[in-house]
């Protein structure tokens, strides 16, 4: 790799052995993927919750800590493991809360910033398009790609602090614009008519494109998407394929025209997504009783419209004693709800918002044990792929189906 | 001894390892398929289910997934539960990343497909820097020695 004066001065260790270590790691990485350079970033999105770091992750950015390091460019926090309010009553083990302190205790010294989600660009506003990010969190960093035009690589865990430390990433994948173009055409013949619909589309491509290194482009949609749309349709691509691009011809910066989403090539091969293919996508998630045991709204994090939603669907309703319903959202949108009065709607009707967290970090298992939950029904199809690993029987619905399951307590037919 | 299969391919990280091979024709990541606090494949629907990584060499087409195993390799080899070494078709950043920060040897885009040509129990050495795996076919029981 080509190394700027500064680069080299980093690696000489000129700036610390924080940032030696953190560079070394990225040209190991820039290597293995082919970069040439590296290129500046202007901001690091940090993944690294307790539960997904353990102790040695923890350890590692301690280590780092007592050698002096600084974060050299704007770093937020993604999602974390405990709302502080919420643990003790949901059945989360103190010793989570306790690591929870200590990382943020840790990423406070740096200079971080305890954002605390994994929808930053809507709980901070987006990034600007061509800008170079250092993101974490796989929807996010799709959301910024797709959406934004920003261009991001999948950061995970020590990359984005190795970013935050040295305040560059190496160039590759995403951050060329090879890389960023089309290589499957998408042809939607079953319209999307809600966010989760959206959702249905992601798993339905996802599951067939399931390489970090394909860009499917939509075309055939009808009616343009909103934010919450674009962020499940992303979350979702990213969750069950491993993508970090998408294309919607009309729709998103890079895809005014079919030619410019492929950036001239022909497309590989063909998806059609046929009349009917959405509803057999929920159809797929079966469920096993029909007793629904947790209900679970945000992941990624709730918008302000979809609170506003949610609390007009859960408007003089009341959830079933036996069926806990838990909405994850940012301390910002958060506190635009309790300004709105949303949360008192949604709590008089027996839901909880929690703040910062997502329920798959939120020790899922220790929470199954304690209030013996096995069904879990959700709008997000991202959090229906993640939770089976933790035991549970994931039910993916429709945003008002699930609010209809949270109030009968049972999978409505 | 016989020759061993070679496949080649471009520099991979880590260091020269040897195990025994345990194959899937599915993806992997640490967050949608392991228990990582067992280091077991605790996704019912995964080829592998309930068979441990550890120690051991993982062959699959693909890196599923979000950024947890970016972490989890680090985690797991401190508790002795990480693979020596993964060859994948594909892998992506969070994978390379987690494999560069816990020093679990790594390659990708081999020469032949590693999931067609290595059946799990083979014994496999991953050099990555020379760009080269050798496989060992795990004996094939005769029928002199056959239960």
């Amino acid at each position: 790799m080509r190394l700027t004066a500064e680069e080299e001065a980093i690696r000489a260790g000129r700036r610390g052995e924080p940032a030696r270590r953190a560079l070394e790691m990225q040209l190991a990485v820039g290597d293995f993927f082919g970069a040439e350079r590296m290129v500046p970033v202007t901001s690091a999105h940090l993944t690294g919750d307790p539960e997904s770091m353990g102790e040695a992750g923890l350890a590692f950015v301690e280590d780092l800590v007592r050698q002096g390091a600084r974060f050299v460019v704007p770093a937020t926090t993604n999602s974390c493991n405990v709302d502080f309010d919420l643990y003790r009553s949901l059945g989360q083990p103190e010793e989570v809360a306790e690591k929870e302190r200590r990382l943020r205790a840790l990423i406070t010294a740096m200079g971080g910033t305890l954002l605390t989600s994994c929808a930053n660009y809507q709980a901070l506003g987006p990034p600007a398009f061509g800008e170079s990010l250092a993101w974490g969190d796989t929807g996010a960093v799709i959301y910024a790609n797709a959406v934004c035009g920003a261009r991001s690589n999948f950061e995970g865990g020590p990359a984005s602090y190795a970013a935050a430390l040295t305040g560059r990433v190496p160039a590759y994948g995403m951050h060329l614009d090879a890389c960023r173009r089309g290589t499957h055409l998408v042809q939607v013949r079953d319209q999307p008519r809600c966010v989760s619909d959206w959702g249905a589309l992601g798993v339905f491509v996802g599951r067939q494109l399931t390489n970090y290194w394909l860009v499917p482009v939509f075309s055939g949609i009808e009616a343009a998407p909103d934010a919450d749309a674009l962020k499940h349709l992303g979350a979702t691509l990213a969750s069950y394929g491993s993508l970090a691009m998408f294309h919607i011809v009309g729709v998103t910066p890079e895809a005014r025209t079919l030619d410019e989403a492929f950036g001239g090539r022909p497309p590989r091969e063909t998806i059609a997504v046929e009349p009917g293919a959405l509803e057999r996508t929920y159809s797929s998630f079966v469920p096993e009783k029909p007793e629904v045991d947790v209900v679970v709204f945000g992941t990624p994090h709730l918008s302000i419209e979809e609170i506003r939603r949610l609390a007009a669907l859960l408007d003089g309703a009341t959830v079933n004693p036996r069926t806990m319903l838990l909405l994850t959202t940012s301390a910002p949108i958060k506190a635009m709800a309790d300004r709105e009065g949303r949360t008192r709607v949604i709590e008089a009707a027996g839901g909880r918002i929690a703040v910062g967290v997502c329920y798959y970090i939120m020790s899922p298992r220790e929470m199954a044990r304690r209030h013996g939950l096995r069904t879990i029904v959700t709008d997000s199809a991202k959090l229906a792929n993640i939770i089976a690993a933790y035991g549970y029987n994931p039910i993916f619905r429709p945003t008002a189906r699930c609010v209809e399951a949270a109030v009968a307590g049972r999978i409505p037919r | 001894m016989t020759a061993p299969l070679v496949l080649t391919g471009h520099p991979g990280v880590g260091e020269v390892v040897e195990g025994e091979a345990l194959v899937s024709a599915e993806g992997f990541s640490a967050r949608y398929d392991l228990d990582r606090s067992t280091g077991t494949i605790a996704r019912e629907s995964h080829p592998l289910y309930g068979r441990s990584i550890a120690g051991k060499v993982l062959v699959c087409p693909l890196a599923k997934g979000g950024f947890a195993t970016s972490w989890a390799l680090l985690d797991l080899k401190s508790r002795r539960l990480a693979p020596v070494a993964m060859l994948f078709g594909w892998a992506n950043p969070v994978m390379v990343q987690g494999a560069v920060l816990a020093g679990v040897a790594l390659m990708d885009r081999l020469s032949p497909d590693p999931v067609a040509v290595i059946r799990t129990g083979d014994r496999v050495r991953v050099d990555p820097r020379a760009a080269r795996v050798e496989v060992w076919p795990m004996a094939v029981p005769t029928t002199t020695n056959a239960r």
